[in-house]
């Protein structure tokens, strides 16, 4: 069974987000790195690159497929993860800390509100594998 | 982010191994109406590495089979299929093509010779039903007795360096006396069985054909046997795996490089082609696309800058579109992004820079020489 941390919050989009102060760090969920598999190429903007909510911030290819990633929240980069150019792989072995990907600064941080919790989520990538 | 996460439906065909998967952990996907693991928890990379350094094990259960029998068995093949039926002697398998009118590409298939009057066919799973009313309404008054025999198998594949010394294990039947592309019945586990010294990975290793009913079983025995589990031992691999193991060799798969849109001669299967061996079907659309000549040809190619090729991306030049990537991928022992194209005959030679649309951003790309991966012998 996939790990939900339940201190975050999720996207239907297999997106999670931490709430750090004004700032939300996003990463792709475990239930999401291990459909894709093998993680070998991550893409991700630039700092101070400004997005909407739901929109395309990269991709994350994997042996197999190539996947968009879409903003939970929106807001300005402040800060990407650069290891991931050269060790994809931790999204791969741990989603929700080293493999995280960017942090934005938001500018609605009411867009939070609008995410899943842990066991809406958990329901949600049920309801996906039945 | 992921919109393909494909979830298992239950009208899905099952082989044998169904079950055996599950228990391993493989994640199971839709793969032509069949329900087949496309990884387990070791993950493509480790299980295509494995296979390449020791050995990993392939449930293929899914390809089709197809039984001819009778005098005229060999005539009736020769007469569907581009290579020469007539070369085989009894222990024998041949990769071959059955090819429409047109030359292009009904299937590719091994043709294994158990006797004069007796050849075996293996098919690929997603066209077995394709294939069998093709043979059929090709039967032309031959002297044969056809049965598709699909159901009555299960289909395993151990490859890698240590496939000879795992499956020895199980079985009296001296591996090493079977030479590549030859076969011997015998039995593995005391199950009868086809041990062929056949598979599509580039490495050593045997195809083994069993009632389906042992198939569980015999997966379970040549894992043990394999000491699964321990440093070095054998992995079960799936789709995944298999794929890019294909491709590092420079294989073909039915449906990307070879289709009913292409000939042999332009997917560099001209050795396939047996002109001068007599007629058979699609002989003379490709004798005269000899002559004539080729107009585009497919080309193995390698990624130069950062980026990864998928199938069906535009491969351009000069700003132009020219042609379409066939099957893109990441090649995890080579630990290169490679693929096949083809290519206007103009542009297909080694040497030639490309690029690769990928996803709107273009991406140098060179023609290299296929098979991109050959083992050491």
């Amino acid at each position: 069974m996939a790990n939900v941390p339940e201190d975050l919050h999720y996207s239907k989009d297999h997106e999670w987000v931490r709430v750090d102060g004004g700032e939300a760090v996003i990463g792709i969920t475990d239930y999401a790195q291990n459909s894709l598999g093998d993680v070998v190429y991550v893409e991700l903007p630039k700092t101070g690159e400004e997005f909407a909510a739901h929109q395309s911030f990269g991709s994350v290819e994997s042996v197999k497929a190539v996947s968009e990633v879409f903003t939970p929240v929106a807001g300005e980069i402040t800060k990407i993860n650069e290891s991931l150019a050269e060790e994809p792989e931790k999204v791969n072995a741990d989603p929700y800390g080293d493999g995280w990907m960017i942090r934005i600064r938001m500018s609605s941080p009411e867009d939070v509100d609008s995410l899943l919790t842990a066991a809406e989520y958990e329901d949600f990538t049920k309801a996906e594998t039945e | 982010m992921v919109t393909s996460l494909t979830a298992t439906a239950p009208q899905l065909k099952k082989t044998p191994l169904n079950n055996a998967h599950r228990q391993l952990g493989g994640r199971m996907v839709d793969f032509g109406g069949w329900d087949m693991p496309v990884q387990y928890p070791a993950g493509t990379i480790e299980e295509h590495l494995r296979t390449r350094t020791h050995a990993g094990l392939f449930d293929v259960s899914h390809m089709g089979e197809i039984d001819v029998r009778g005098r005229d068995a060999i005539a009736f093949v020769n007469r569907l299929t581009s290579n020469d039926v007539t070369k085989l002697i009894d222990g024998q398998a041949q990769y071959s093509a059955m090819t429409t009118p047109e030359g292009t590409v009904i299937d590719d298939l091994l043709v294994y010779r158990f006797s004069e009057d007796h050849l075996f066919l293996v098919v690929n799973a997603g066209t077995t039903d394709k294939d069998w009313d093709w043979i059929k309404s090709h039967h032309a008054g031959e002297s044969v007795e056809l049965k598709n025999v699909s159901a009555d198998y299960c289909q395993l594949a151990l490859q890698g360096p240590d496939a000879v010394s795992i499956l020895q294990k199980l079985t009296d039947t001296p591996l090493s006396d079977i030479k590549y592309y030859h076969f011997s019945t015998g039995a593995v586990d005391n199950v009868d069985a086809i041990i062929s010294r056949t598979g599509y990975t580039g490495e050593d290793g045997f195809e083994v054909y069993a009632a389906a009913a042992e198939g569980e079983r015999l997966w379970k025995k040549i894992l043990e046997a394999g000491n699964y589990g321990s440093d070095g031992g054998v992995l079960p691999a799936g789709l995944g795996a298999r794929n890019t193991l294909r491709l590092e060799a420079g294989m073909a798969l039915y449906g990307h490089e070879i289709t009913e849109a292409t000939t042999l001669l332009e997917a560099n299967l001209g050795w396939i082609c047996k002109l001068d061996k007599g007629d058979f079907i699609g002989r003379d659309a490709l004798v005269h696309q000899k002559e004539t000549g080729l107009t585009r040809k497919l080309v193995g190619f390698e990624v130069m800058e950062r980026g990864i090729a998928r199938d069906d991306y535009d491969v351009v030049i000069n700003e132009q579109p020219v042609g379409k990537v066939t099957s893109g991928s990441p090649a995890p022992f080579l630990k290169k992004n490679i693929g096949f194209a083809y290519l206007p005959i103009e542009f297909a030679n080694v040497g030639q820079e490309i690029k690769i649309d990928v996803r709107g951003r273009l991406t140098g790309a060179q023609v290299i020489k296929a098979p991109f991966y050959k083992r050491q012998k």
